[in-house]
């Protein structure tokens, strides 16, 4: 099932900058419940026991122990494999890779809702959607980033664009030029659960350490001769001045 | 995983049904063969494959409540290249129209002879097509099993057992089942099923046991580190990033409480194996039909505990994901 495909359109999410704000969880469900993909329905959204779809979740995780610890805010969203185990498991062929660009999609009109492709996801990227009877998940937001209707910056996933760090970077990962492959390739980019040979198109930027050594003589000011502070003295008038025609 | 009713009946009813099925081949084959001089009783194989197919039906039938758009359902065929559920629905209708073929020409009693052996036994038509039937149901027990075997990462059913289990189990129903269906028609093969619903219990136990006993020495390959990439040893979720229900929730935790598992599994290996498996010695020695008809009860019974466990002792890795909310 391993095939090449001319572009695989992904995300690369810096947890270094995540913040862990969920506005990419809104924007990722206002825009896909208005357009393409949805409505993601909601089961009672204003009563006991509220429930529905969502394409992408921030969740936080713990490192160490107190005081010592570390959070990490994690984003997770479909990763969009090469080699999607959600797409030869799927009998009707609803699910599929697009060819142009890599990403997985689920056609609703094809879909049983049999919940096999939820099975076949390590990462629980896909849901049922109780009330339409289909599975749905992330699509890359593919009904806005082709829209010629709208400026070229914002031909973006609503998440990416959402995001108020920009922790979230979007582009092809077959260009070994493009933004994400240079983020990947050059701050230890890396995939999930590399385990099962999935191998997800996105990918994530580690948490790292930003550090600055300050040395003693940086606390101390070297430019001030006189070691104290006060007006500076005058120089002499004879003496040359910047412009050799004006005087002091 | 969450155990789903109608993937559980399916698939024990259908067991059940291709057990019957291959019985049925089975005993034909043996008189065939003259292991027996007693001619089979009238419409034995007729009626019997009659029960077969009601079981399948009824499997066919519990299945399409697993979907949310039972209307679609033809279309499931599409993808038998790459996927066993696809080819799963390809071979539970070619067993049920062997099925047929094969009980409707017991119940013309139409027999004509394909070709005679060197020792002079004949291979009749509705042998024949018992072959292909019995081809068909072992397919059909790999094609279910493998649903489940093929998924690598829920590691407790990506295994040959799961294949050889499914298939020993609804074997063992079905020939449990058709030994009291022998004794209620008067076949004179009563003994021969005997020995065999016996023999395949006492191996679907065996089975059984053996994948419990691998299930307890899996080392999960994931981790709460593999699955964020954070190689940090004491590492662990503080919220999952919501407090509402999701599919994610539902669908892959079992619903039953975590101390009562053991009391069920308990509840199976007797339920499914060791009672029948004392009930068909008794009722063996005693040549009694009604213990292996209260054989087979007990035994369905507990089958349908045992795939309930199947699916509840299946840790899925995205559960790694959903450990906590705050």
């Amino acid at each position: 099932m391993t095939d090449t495909y001319a572009k695989q359109l992904a995300l690369v999410i810096d947890l270094n900058t995540c913040v862990g704000c969920h506005a990419c969880v809104t924007s990722c469900k206002s825009w896909n419940t208005s357009g393409w993909a949805g409505p993601l329905t909601d089961e009672n959204p204003y009563d006991k026991d509220p429930t529905g779809v969502f394409f992408n979740r921030v969740q936080t995780y713990e490192a160490g122990t107190f005081p010592h610890t570390e959070t990490v805010h994690f984003p997770k969203s479909c990763l969009h494999c090469e080699d999607p185990p959600c797409v030869p498991v799927c009998p009707t062929k609803a699910t599929y890779k697009r060819e142009e660009d890599g990403i997985v999609v689920v056609d609703y009109d094809k879909c049983i809702g049999c919940k096999y492709c939820s099975w076949a996801c390590p990462y629980g990227a896909r849901e049922l959607d109780e009330n339409e009877g289909v599975m749905k998940k992330c699509t890359l937001c593919v009904d806005r980033i082709y829209d010629t209707d709208l400026p070229e910056a914002d031909r973006k996933p609503a998440c990416v664009l959402a995001c108020p760090p920009g922790a979230r970077l979007f582009g092809d990962i077959t260009d070994p030029d493009s933004e994400v492959s240079i983020a990947i390739r050059e701050e230890g980019g890396y995939q999930l659960m590399p385990e099962w040979g999935a191998k997800p198109s996105n990918h994530y930027l580690p948490k790292r350490k930003t550090k600055r050594v300050i040395h003693d003589d940086e606390l101390v000011r070297a430019d001030n001769p006189l070691k104290k502070e006060g007006p500076l003295p005058k120089a002499d008038e004879k003496s040359p001045s910047l412009d050799d025609v004006t005087s002091w | 995983m969450r155990p789903a009713f109608s993937v559980i009946f399916l698939t024990t009813l259908i067991g059940a049904g291709q057990g019957l099925f291959l019985a049925l081949i089975a005993g034909q084959f043996y008189w065939v063969i003259g292991a027996t001089p007693a001619q089979e009783a009238a419409n034995f194989y007729a009626l019997g494959s009659l029960l077969s197919l009601c079981l399948l039906s009824t499997g066919l039938f519990s299945s399409f409540f697993h979907l949310a758009h039972p209307e679609r359902a033809w279309r499931s065929a599409a993808a038998w290249r790459t996927s066993w559920l696809s080819r799963e629905v390809i071979v539970l209708p070619l067993v049920m129209g062997l099925l047929v073929v094969y009980g409707g020409l017991h119940w013309l009693d139409w027999h004509p002879v394909l070709m005679t052996f060197g020792n002079m036994k004949d291979l009749d038509l509705s042998m024949a097509v018992g072959y292909l039937g019995a081809g068909a149901v072992i397919m059909l027990f790999v094609c279910t099993a493998m649903i489940y075997a093929c998924m690598k990462f829920i590691q407790e059913w990506a295994s040959p057992v799961t294949v050889l289990n499914f298939t020993l189990m609804g074997s063992a129903s079905g020939f449990v089942l058709v030994t009291a269906y022998a004794g209620i028609m008067g076949s004179p093969l009563w003994d021969f099923y005997a020995g065999g619903a016996l023999a395949l219990t006492v191996l679907a136990l065996f089975g059984r046991l053996a994948s419990l006993l691998r299930n307890r020495m899996l080392k999960p390959m994931s981790s709460v580190q593999t699955a964020i990439g954070v190689r940090h040893r004491n590492l662990r979720q503080i919220t999952r990033g919501f407090t509402a229900g999701a599919f994610n929730l539902k669908e892959f935790f079992h619903p039953g409480n975590p101390s009562l598992l053991p009391l069920l599994t308990g509840f199976y290996v007797t339920a499914a194996f060791a009672v029948p498996i004392l009930l068909m010695a008794v009722g063996w020695q005693l040549q009694s039909t009604a213990l292996f008809g209260l054989a087979f009860v007990v035994q369905y019974a507990g089958l349908v505990a045992e795939r309930w466990m199947f699916f509840a002792e299946a840790r899925h890795p995205q559960n790694l994901y959903y450990q906590k909310v705050a």
